[in-house]
């Protein structure tokens, strides 16, 4: 570990409905350029964390800081401009447009120019370029003006991740990038999110153990709002209580 | 590669797949060039002045009335916002150009500005409340903004003459010039120049990056909040601007008729022009070029033949286009020609 601020840092985050606690004083540290699995049972809390992070949900208590910034009460769409991206568990696209739209909607986003009324979108060649670009790396041009309902979902999922890397983000939250994908088709989602730029910090909620050993140097193990153990693979795979809770649980084929 | 592209791809892109790419760009950044087809409404509209010189007062109607429908289909068919109170804007810029016309400013371009600036004004305030619900509530609040504006209208009686309507109406010349004559010859043409420049700025609008972001919004909001899209701000924005242009609208009725019912705020002016722009097709920019005509002609030539039963066949002709041609008349005709596109 080196001493540089962490990407990104919550202080005994909590979030409560009622009684129910989605997440209980979580301290986490996602450090630069990490490759950071979140794992946990089903209601875990996981993507509760991911809502509060990214300012979905309001915490009831706690901090989030980003490279050290308090980022606690910014909105979502302020969040977003200050790098921090996620995608979705269940693809969250427009999907009566084309796939290249869908990605040029997040560029000009980014570059401030979504709320611009007099030029058109088609002139914005940088826009388009970037975005086209984007395509191109993640094997989508071909499929550039297809309406995005018309791709094989595995294909969807890859646009997932191309409209989160339209925003440059500096704090990536892949949501269970891989699932509902047909399992001949998810090595091309783990191939791509090996190639990521090393320098965004990656956080991927997962569920499936082969990619989360595949792609994390470090999991985090979440149970039922409060992280349970936290290490490098080799050691929650050993983790009895890992074992107990989660892994015994799955019973891995 | 930027530094969040991905890296190592090892693909040497071949100059046919550079070619290819730069194809595909290209049909998307024209997207928003003038087709030769968009002539056609202005080569009909035209052409009805010459052919038709007997119904140019209800061709003026129209031509005001597809403005109304163009301004619905910018928060409707774009920004996924559903109203059932658009005749709030109507009727508000109907009563702004009455009440400067009949208290001598009736110089009929400052009534247009003025009855958008009010309409405007309307959509910002009463949207800043109610765009912050969606889906049922939202059309329930905007009903009721509606409501509350026509009954205001209605017992104000000493400034908007209540349910007797607003009189005494004085609309100077356009350009000083051209009097609003009994054939409708001016209204007609004047209704068509407006239409004109609003068509040319809503088309600006919808393929602006605001109005794609529109169409994002319509499409799926959260994923829009999660791409960094101020999406309240945004939804208010094109709200006051369909405003504005709905009042607009209502101006260019109140101006050329020289008179404002009060059920210019009602609710059927509400629901029918709702009626007519899915009769066109919602979202494509000229739903309300077709199903305006469509339900004004009919209405006109139906409602002398059969006034008690003109609003069922209304209604049987709803429900077939809802069940078998869905998307409106646009709708059917993206169709056909998506397959006689494939059957090449």
């Amino acid at each position: 570990m080196t001493g540089e601020t962490p990407a990104l840092e919550t202080k005994a985050l909590r979030k409560s409905f009622g009684a129910l606690n989605v997440a209980s004083d979580i301290d986490f540290t996602l450090l630069r350029g990490a490759r950071h699995a979140l794992i946990g049972p089903n209601g875990a809390g996981k993507t509760s964390f991911v809502n509060l992070v990214t300012g979905a949900l309001q915490p009831s208590a706690g901090a989030i800081l980003l490279e050290g910034e308090d980022i606690t009460h910014l909105a979502q769409a302020q969040r977003v401009k200050r790098g921090v991206v996620r995608t979705f568990q269940i693809t969250s696209l427009f999907r009566g447009l084309s796939v290249l739209e869908n990605v040029t909607l997040a560029v000009s986003e980014r570059l401030g120019m979504g709320g611009d009324l007099h030029r058109p979108a088609g002139n914005r060649r940088v826009i388009i370029e970037e975005s086209f670009s984007l395509l191109e790396a993640l094997g989508l041009a071909d499929e550039a003006l297809r309406p995005l309902k018309e791709l094989a979902y595995g294909r969807q999922r890859l646009v997932e991740i191309a409209v989160a890397l339209g925003l440059k983000p500096r704090v990536l939250l892949l949501d269970e990038p891989a699932a509902g994908v047909p399992s001949g088709e998810s090595g091309i989602i783990v191939e791509t999110i090996e190639r990521l730029p090393k320098d965004i910090a990656l956080l991927i909620i997962e569920h499936d153990m082969d990619l989360v050993f595949r792609l994390a140097r470090r999991i985090t193990v979440l149970v039922q709002g409060a992280i349970l153990v936290e290490g490098a693979p080799n050691e929650i795979a050993k983790d009895a209580r890992v074992r107990q809770v989660y892994l015994g649980e799955r019973a891995r084929a | 590669m930027n530094r969040n592209g991905v890296s190592g791809t090892g693909v040497t892109i071949s100059e046919a797949a550079k070619q290819a790419a730069a194809r595909r760009m290209e049909i998307f950044a024209r997207r928003h060039r003038f087709k030769i087809v968009e002539v056609v409404p202005w080569v009909v509209a035209l052409a009805v002045f010459f052919a038709f010189p007997n119904y140019l007062a209800l061709g003026a109607q129209i031509l005001a009335t597809v403005l109304y429908a163009l301004s619905l289909d910018l928060v409707l068919g774009y920004a996924g916002i559903v109203t059932l109170g658009h005749a709030a804007f109507f009727g508000t810029g109907a009563y702004a150009a009455g009440l400067m016309a009949a208290h001598g400013m009736g110089e009929p371009f400052l009534g247009l500005a003025v009855a958008a600036l009010a309409a405007a004004a309307v959509g910002f305030v009463t949207g800043s409340i109610i765009l912050r619900t969606h889906g049922l509530p939202l059309l329930m609040q905007t009903l009721m903004v509606a409501t509350m504006l026509y009954e205001l209208a209605n017992k104000a009686n000493s400034i908007t003459g209540g349910a007797d309507g607003l009189q005494g109406m004085a609309v100077k010349p356009v350009f000083g010039l051209f009097r609003f004559d009994l054939y409708g010859r001016t209204a007609y043409l004047y209704c068509l120049g407006v239409l004109f420049v609003g068509w040319l700025v809503v088309r600006r609008i919808v393929h602006s990056p605001f109005g794609r972001s529109l169409t994002g919004i319509r499409e799926n909001e959260a994923r829009m909040h999660a791409i960094g899209t101020p999406v309240f701000r945004r939804r208010l924005t094109a709200y006051s601007i369909s405003a504005a242009l709905a009042g607009i609208a209502g101006a260019l009725v109140a101006q050329t008729t020289q008179f404002v019912a009060v059920d210019a705020l009602g609710f059927e002016r509400s629901g029918n022009i709702l009626i007519m722009l899915l009769l066109g097709g919602i979202g494509r920019l000229y739903g309300g070029f077709i199903g305006v005509p469509l339900y004004m002609i009919a209405q006109d030539r139906f409602a002398e033949i059969d006034p008690v039963y003109w609003y069922f066949w209304i209604g049987l002709l709803l429900v077939l286009v809802v069940m078998f041609a869905r998307g409106g008349a646009l709708g059917v005709a993206e169709r056909l020609m998506r397959r006689r596109d494939a059957g090449q």
